[in-house]
């Protein structure tokens, strides 16, 4: 197992730059995600640190080692494709004994391993198939099984579980998570599903168009995103944003373009009258018959376990979800406050964090 | 009222009306077969009909046969220049085969690259496919011209030799010139497909096995080429029928000398047959040809079987 350590990497192809100066440290052992909206780059990064797209300017390490010049067979990295990429013409076993194979390991180490493996992922009864004759998510656990017998430094995963039907995704997302927890390997997870992200991240980094917007905890990134398009990227349904401008006299207020008044823990120094976006997640909103501030629902979407309300709040589209039974419907009002201990506020112009 | 259409007891008059066989899937799959089966009977069956016919009869040109049994068939057995047209054609056939196959796979993998000018060197690579055979065939006369050779002309002005080469005069060096003549036509055919064939196969694949630890001889080994077996077989199948076949080359280039050193069976059956008239024999050279050629279509059916790991569902 190994550290990585990404330092100003940039990617140019041809005359499109598409990666510009990326940093990321990686501790050894640790969990990574990339995630991040489409065509942000994270395939391409995660390719550069595999060995497959040269890199343009910056260092990649693997361990002590820059590896900018090594190539991919000499890393000692296993990737897992979106596509799985098995080899179609050779058995399960093949497969995941193919590594092996071409370094020429004892035929008896080959077979002790892949059966452990087989064993982790329970493929113990497919080792004969064909991958044609796989579902989709023994496929995936095929390709995962051809990582793990490779014992590699640094596990690279893109978008492994997008090919997969939202039950199993679940399932496979708890037994990655298990998988890492029981092997410890350095792991860096490409996903465009924030979800995954929260749940299965020791440390999510939040790209968009070729750089690193935030990195962190999971919930770091939740509780303190350090401007407008982490938090609207981060939870789900996304937070809400509110144009308005920040009143610090006496009591802090936001006051929306439509008028109203939000509140306010705190205001920044020196913000009066300052243009900005008022930032609440829909969890974060409570149903408040006494000072609630009156929205006109449009749509109610239960789901069982809560409930989401898109509503107009001065003019606004907003979504509130509700642990609670709501029992509007379409057209009624509901009285709304938001915490104002979980508001985020951010700059009009730059979309930073005040 | 929700009975079936089919369990109605239909009255007689009814049962055999135009509209109810006009509905019977049998009726109408005969009917739509009819013409593929008219065509296929009168264009394919009747002409090889006849020619194996005509091999167990004594039939001249200007003058119709009867039946002499397997007379043609007898005399062949003890005609060592049929003999020697069967070695020629075998020999001729693996030749060419082998080495339009080794060159063929070997220009796929080449075009298969990142290299500059692509498109152009895939449509120069066309070129020997597109030319008519016969025009071809008399460049290659030329090329292999006993005094005005350009190869000759060449090589004697490097030095190697000092005088010209006997292309076509000399039996080696006519079986030589022939196969290399095949080979320098067939080899687009080969590269053509199997370029086609090498780009079905997933770049992921590649990267997965290097990845893996994988060289590019053990990619070539262990991906490319066992993906790449179904389509070898089917190239490889036409590309023997076609060898075992070969006419025109033969033809324009050397007849069939010097001393039936290069003749073919297709060649020595049109010479008895047209120019020398026994049309009986001729037919019977060309019927010997099938049990090779159906033996070539045996061996790929059984080579095409979709194998173990093509069945089941898409990746
Ligand atoms: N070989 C290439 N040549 C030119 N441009 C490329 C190439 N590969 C990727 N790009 C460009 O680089 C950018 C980043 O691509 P990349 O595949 O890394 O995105 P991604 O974040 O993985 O997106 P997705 O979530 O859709 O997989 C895109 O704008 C893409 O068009
Ligand atoms: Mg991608």
């Amino acid at each position: 197992m190994a550290s990585v350590e990404i330092r100003d990497v940039r990617k140019a192809f041809g005359a499109t730059q598409v990666i510009h100066g990326v940093s990321i440290d990686i501790v050894d052992g640790e969990f990574v995600i990339l995630v991040g909206p489409s065509g942000c780059g994270k395939s391409t990064l995660l390719r550069m640190v595999a060995g497959l797209e040269n890199v343009t300017g910056g260092e990649i390490r693997i361990g002590e080692r820059v590896v900018n010049d090594v190539p991919p067979k000499e890393r000692d990295i296993a990737m897992v494709f979106q596509n799985y990429a098995l080899y179609p013409h050779m058995t399960v076993a093949d497969n995941m004994a193919f590594s092996l194979k071409l370094r020429n390991a004892p035929k008896s180490e080959i077979e002790a391993r892949v059966k452990k493996a087989a064993d982790i992922l329970g493929l113990g009864h497919l080792l004969d198939r064909y991958p044609r004759q796989l579902s989709g998510g023994q496929r995936q656990r095929v390709a995962m099984g051809r990582a793990i017998v490779r014992d590699p430094q640094v596990f690279l995963f893109d978008e492994p579980l997008s090919n997969l039907d939202a039950k199993l995704r679940v399932q496979m997302r708890t037994e990655i998570k298990e998988l890492h927890q029981r092997l410890k390997t350095t792991t860096v997870y490409v996903t465009h599903d924030q979800i995954e992200a929260m749940t299965m991240a020791d440390k999510i980094v939040v790209m968009h168009d070729g750089i690193v917007e935030q990195m962190g905890a999971p919930l770091e990134l939740y509780d303190r995103p350090a401007n407008m398009f982490v938090a609207g990227f981060i939870g789900s349904p996304a937070m809400n944003f509110i144009k308005g401008s920040i009143t610090a006299n006496g009591k802090a207020v936001f006051r929306t373009e439509g008028g109203l008044e939000l509140p306010l823990a705190t205001a920044p120094a020196g913000a009066d009258g300052r243009p900005a976006v008022y930032g609440i997640r829909p969890e974060h909103f409570v149903i408040d018959e006494a000072n609630g501030i009156p929205a006109e629902v449009v749509v109610v979407e239960p789901t069982g376990s809560e409930t989401q309300v898109f509503a107009k709040l001065g003019g606004q589209d907003i979504v509130g979800v509700f642990r609670e039974r709501v029992t509007v419907g379409p057209g009624d009002t509901i009285p709304l406050t938001p915490n104002p201990a979980l508001v985020h506020l951010f700059d009009a112009q730059t979309g930073q964090r005040l | 009222m929700s009975v079936s259409a089919d369990s109605i007891p239909a009255a007689p008059s009814s049962r055999w009306s135009l509209s109810r066989l006009a509905h019977d899937h049998n009726v109408l799959g005969v009917l739509f077969l009819l013409p593929a089966a008219a065509f296929l009977l009168v264009f394919l069956t009747y002409p090889l009909g006849l020619g194996v016919w005509l091999g167990f009869t004594d039939t001249r040109i200007g003058r119709s046969g009867i039946f002499v049994g397997l007379e043609n068939y007898q005399l062949l057995w003890e005609d060592h220049i049929f003999w020697l047209s069967v070695f020629n054609t075998i020999l001729y056939t693996t030749v060419a085969s082998v080495l339009k196959f080794g060159l063929g796979l070997w220009l796929a993998l080449l075009l298969n690259e990142r290299l500059p000018f692509k498109a152009f060197f895939r449509a120069i690579v066309l070129l020997p496919w597109v030319v008519p055979t016969v025009l071809s065939a008399i460049a290659f006369w030329w090329i292999y011209d006993a005094q005005f050779s350009i190869i000759s002309w060449a090589l004697i002005k490097i030095g190697l030799i000092d005088s010209n080469i006997n292309f076509l005069g000399d039996a080696t060096n006519a079986r030589a010139s022939v196969i290399a003549a095949n080979v320098w036509r067939g080899i687009p055919f080969v590269a053509i497909s199997l370029l086609a064939g090498l780009q079905t196969i997933p770049p992921s694949l590649h990267e997965a096995a290097t990845l893996d630890g994988a060289t590019s001889w053990q990619r070539f080994r262990h991906i490319t080429l066992p993906m790449l077996t179904p389509i070898i077989a089917v190239v490889m199948t036409f590309s023997v029928l076609f060898t075992f076949t070969d006419f025109q080359l033969i033809y324009v280039l050397t007849r069939g000398g010097p001393l039936n050193a290069t003749h073919l069976m297709a060649t020595l059956s049109f010479q008895r047959a047209i120019p020398g008239g026994q049309l009986g024999e001729g037919a019977a050279i060309a019927v010997a040809m099938i049990p090779f050629l159906l033996a070539a279509i045996l061996f790929s059916y059984f080579g095409l079987q979709r194998r173990r790991w093509q069945q089941g569902g898409a990746d």
